[in-house]
């Protein structure tokens, strides 16, 4: 009932977990994969290692968490055993993210993470948070999207999907754009903003970074728009993520225009099991409301 | 399900700074907790960074971490005063299951800090607690005057014999065993010394609940960073305690512990 596929790779359920939450290791992804995602996403891996930003690194409201982690990560070399773990141990598909300063970068995280055989590549080409020592993330620019989604394509046999940034102006024009350049899913949204939250007893900024990556139930609304004016201008599957907590959420997203569902802030809000939790919700809705698949819900919203 | 959520450094003004040894002190915030023994918080110094301490102190209206002065953060927090501001986050965490009638709680180094509050809330629920406080030397060995005088046995030890029994806290809890039979025994201290705990009660077949401290970020279970192999626990949410079942399970115990970036690091005697 709950089967859905992105770009030929099977899916139990449609529920993703996004990049950066839970993706340190590759026991903490098979891990995450028992707790019921349908599929399961590294913390984006870039060429070295990274420490991140110093804390806090994230706090959270009952209306949304805010994040500057600052792509920590082990760097390619160390990722690859943790992703060849995973891919061996978990139950659902593994995606595999990679991030990185330079174009030229991407071709060669993609040429070598491939070697793990992944059953997808995530170009996270949108992280907020590191602004201060990349410049604007590369899906904020047309041009550079294009040029890493070409050179990540280029690169590599699997399939390639590109994460995109709600903070622009037309991110259906961007998706369109990527499209072209060769991708095979659009990933949307990453964290909006970005936010900053002050301490007022001390007049400083709380997170580390200063400002951070809105995410949670606040920007769902947000993540359901970009969802529905990317459906109406790609062809590719999408995978919608933004404040998904609730299978009555996915169901929404999946309406909106999504083929699965990036779930991340979740975690916090409803647990590990959260995976488990959204699946069970989707199946109770459609079997009171009588759908028997789920392909009768991606989209729905664009057909009434 | 939403609702009531919110993890959110709430600053407070140091109520009191307590030396308990070399580059050891103990801060103490008035603010009603609530926590239990073996939960910790995430302390930030503003401006700085956020790191996890267990609660070592609390009663009605207050609570303390005791804090080591040994790297970069650390240091800096020894320089904190009474009056000082201090972000707190939290209780988080496991706490030890207090069961058991006769029991043993075994405190290495700083790991004594959660230790001396998981005393008292066993003392005040009639419990026959005998507590090994172990340290490199004696400047190291804290709560020493907290406990003189209570309804207890504190048996402390120092590996240099600078004070108390000359030795490992492991080899106190091996005599302590020899005299009597405890129903469990609580540790937390350096990893080392844990295992060799776990080993023990294995050995003598009585229930062990460990304390476990891996690098964390957030504090509250979503980054992922504390998580342990092979289980893909998170030591924040899933731990910090946890029974000898499980950590016999973990594969890293005793053997090295993930950085900031999520690197393997080797504990340095192994």
């Amino acid at each position: 009932m709950l089967k859905t596929s992105i770009c030929g790779v099977k899916l139990e359920n449609p529920t993703v977990l996004a990049s950066g939450i839970m993706g340190v290791s590759g026991a903490s992804l098979v891990n995450v994969s028992k707790n019921g995602a349908g599929a399961v996403t590294t913390k984006s891996i870039g060429l070295e290692e990274r420490k991140g930003h110093p804390g806090p690194i994230m706090i959270t409201t009952k209306h949304y968490g805010m994040n500057a982690v600052g792509l920590s990560n082990q760097g390619i070399k160390l990722s690859m055993p943790e992703v060849v773990y995973a891919i061996k141990n978990s139950r659902s598909p593994v995606i595999a993210s990679i991030f990185a300063r330079k174009v030229s970068e991407f071709g060669v995280l993609s040429k070598e993470i491939s070697k793990t055989n992944p059953a997808l590549i995530e170009a996270n080409i949108s992280c907020p948070n590191v602004e201060a020592e990349f410049g604007k993330p590369f899906a904020t620019d047309p041009d550079a999207a294009r040029d890493v989604t070409k050179e990540v394509v280029k690169n590599t046999k699997i399939p390639v999907i590109v994460k995109l940034s709600p903070n622009v102006a037309n991110i259906a024009k961007i998706a369109k754009i990527v499209q072209k350049a060769g991708a095979s899913t659009i990933n949307a949204i990453n964290t909006a903003g970005p936010g900053l939250a002050i301490d007022i007893r001390t007049k400083l900024p709380i997170l580390s970074n200063k400002t951070g990556g809105i995410s949670g139930p606040a920007i769902k609304p947000i993540a359901v728009k970009a969802v529905y004016d990317i459906y109406d201008s790609v062809k590719i599957p999408i995978i919608g993520t933004g404040g998904v907590i609730s299978g009555e959420d996915a169901v929404e997203m999946m309406m909106a225009g999504a083929s699965a569902v990036g779930i991340g802030t979740g975690v916090y809000y409803r647990g590990i099991d959260v995976f488990k939790k959204v699946s069970d919700e989707i199946k109770v809705f459609m079997k009171k409301e009588g759908y028997s698949n789920l392909k009768e819900l991606i989209g729905a919203a664009h057909n009434v | 399900m939403c609702e009531d959520k919110q993890e959110n450094p709430i600053v407070l003004d140091v109520a009191e700074v307590v030396d308990e040894g070399k580059d050891l002190k103990t801060f103490r915030f008035d603010i009603e907790l609530n926590a239990s023994p073996g939960q910790f918080i995430m302390l930030w110094l503003p401006g700085v960074n956020l790191k996890p301490f267990s609660i070592s102190y609390q009663d009605q209206k207050s609570f303390g971490v005791t804090v080591s002065g040994i790297g970069e953060f650390t240091n800096k927090l020894m320089k904190v005063k009474k009056g000082d501001k201090l972000g707190i986050q939290g209780p988080y965490g496991t706490s030890f299951s207090e069961k058991g009638k006769n029991v043993c709680l075994v405190g290495g180094g700083c790991g004594s800090a959660p230790m001396a509050f998981l005393a008292e809330e066993l003392m005040k629920k009639g419990k026959n607690v005998s507590f090994i406080i172990g340290a490199n030397t004696k400047q190291g060995l804290m709560f020493l005057n907290r406990f003189k005088g209570k309804k207890m046995k504190l048996i402390a030890c120092t590996d240099d014999g600078s004070f108390g029994y000359k030795g490992f806290a492991t080899q106190a809890l091996e005599k302590e065993l020899e005299k009597k039979k405890f129903d469990i025994v609580y540790t937390c201290g350096p990893e080392i010394m844990m295992a060799k705990v776990v080993e023990i009660a294995e050995k003598n077949k009585i229930c062990c609940e460990v304390s476990m401290e891996r690098y964390m970020k957030c504090g509250f279970g979503i980054c992922g960073q504390c998580v342990v192999d092979p289980l893909g626990i998170r030591i924040c949410k899933e731990g910090s305690v946890l029974d000898k079942q499980t950590v016999k399970k973990i594969t890293e115990f005793n053997k090295y512990k993930r950085g900031p970036c999520g690197k393997k690091q080797k504990f340095s005697y192994c």
